[in-house]
């Protein structure tokens, strides 16, 4: 940039034609809300229709900086570790392979071009209906340096749910994936202390997955209960 | 006659009751207990514009050990519950807790795993305050009322007995659920 920018402005969105994402690939149907499903009750919950989609990879070029940045990456690191590339709504999104990840992070950080140096933070999804990839950790990083965003997604099916810590790279990753591992049950390995951290020490459960129940207790009122909402419209 | 009337001029007479409850109430310190949102209008109601200060709570102690009153404000989880019963057993006597808030008093909006739903699941209660957050002054009325109960609170025999009472009462209650009539 040779212009002097003034200080404090949001990440860069490269202006003009940036691509948009692929064909969307859809994971799950959800049917009804709060506890209705399929009746024609005039809560309307029952017959809501939502599909859960993901954003297909974006065909290059990309548009802005998101072109230099993918390119770079992909030298850096080869082809095979990036599973897709998406960019929907003026963000990247990088899909990695788990085994890899901490390789991309440490080019990320490192690499002059590309210096994402600041780690936003990482959470944890649960698409419990797409099989093999049922956890989500999705990392979002930040260059000061460049004045960018970028995030990085990496999956594991339930049966494994290991995925690589980042602590190495990004020391202030250790409270999110401990979070994340409270939260979702994905194991971090070579994480220095991966114990729970919002949740009392001995909570069974990873309580933010989609089947863990919400837990709430009927409100008692003289003469009658309200059941918590995700029960209460339930007819059988 | 009575006693009163043989008493020299400038001699006033009371009840051991009537002189503790008073100044018990009078001097009621709290402890610090603001949890969450309604934290911030503890706060404010110790700051000048509405000013606990008048009514006696002059200092929020830090230790539990100076306090008198814990004024639960905000939502207790799962995993600060044994910090909120520690912190009440470390008050000395008397002691007495507010539950300030609906989170407090009865799980507020929060009906799921994370949250007590009322802390008098942990702690006994004397006096809840509802409200999301309860304005300063709803909370100076809390107080208030809470002083009229301190008051009038028994000593010694009389005290074992109204326990004794009030445990009776409480055994042949009717559950919430089961009560009839006017549903006030």
């Amino acid at each position: 940039m040779s212009e002097h920018q003034p200080e404090n402005l949001p990440a860069s969105v490269p202006g003009g034609d940036i691509a948009q994402p692929g064909t969307p690939e859809v994971v799950e149907r959800r049917e009804g809300m709060f506890g209705v499903r399929g009746t024609g009750d005039t809560s309307g919950f029952g017959r809501l229709r939502r599909d859960v989609e993901f954003p297909g990879a974006s065909a290059k070029p990309y548009g802005g900086w998101f072109d230099e940045v993918a390119e770079r990456v992909e030298n850096l690191i080869g082809d095979d570790a990036i599973e897709k590339v998406v960019v929907d709504r003026g963000e990247i999104t990088l899909h990695v392979k788990r085994e890899r990840l901490v390789d991309v992070c440490r080019h990320l950080r490192d690499d002059a071009a590309l210096r994402f140096e600041f780690f936003s933070g990482v959470s944890g999804v649960h698409y419990p209906s797409d099989e093999g990839r049922e956890l989500h950790a999705v990392y979002h990083l930040l260059s000061i340096t460049h004045n960018r965003r970028i995030r990085v997604e990496v999956s594991a099916p339930d049966a494994d749910p290991h995925i690589p810590s980042v602590v190495g790279v990004y020391p202030a990753a250790d409270w999110h994936e401990r979070e994340t591992w409270d939260f979702f049950g994905i194991v971090f390995d070579g994480h220095p202390a991966l114990t729970r951290i919002q949740m009392p020490d001995d909570w069974p459960g990873h309580p933010q997955r989609k089947d863990y129940p919400l837990g709430g207790i009927d409100v008692e009122y003289k003469g009658a209960t309200i059941p918590p909402p995700d029960t209460r419209r339930s007819y059988n | 006659m009575g006693v009163e009337d043989k008493v020299p001029a400038g001699v006033l007479l009371s009840t051991v009751e009537g002189l503790f409850g008073y100044m018990r109430k009078a001097s009621l310190w709290p402890a610090t207990f603001g949890l969450a949102c309604c934290a911030i209008e503890m706060m404010t109601t110790g700051a000048p514009r509405y000013d606990a200060a008048r009514f006696g709570m002059e200092v929020f102690r830090a230790s539990p050990r100076q306090a008198d009153l814990m004024i639960v404000a905000g939502r207790v989880s799962q995993k600060m519950a044994p910090v909120l019963r520690q912190i009440y057993d470390q008050m000395p006597n008397p002691k007495w807790v507010l539950a300030m808030g609906v989170c407090a008093s009865s799980g507020g909006m929060f009906n799921n795993y994370a949250i007590v739903q009322g802390v008098d699941h942990v702690v006994p209660v004397d006096m809840y305050l509802p409200g999301c957050p309860p304005r300063p002054e709803m909370l100076l009325d809390a107080f208030l009322k809470l002083h009229e109960d301190i008051k009038a609170g028994k000593l010694g025999s009389n005290r074992t007995a109204l326990e004794a009472e009030q445990e009776q009462t409480a055994l042949e209650a009717a559950p919430t659920l089961e009560m009839k009539g006017l549903l006030r």
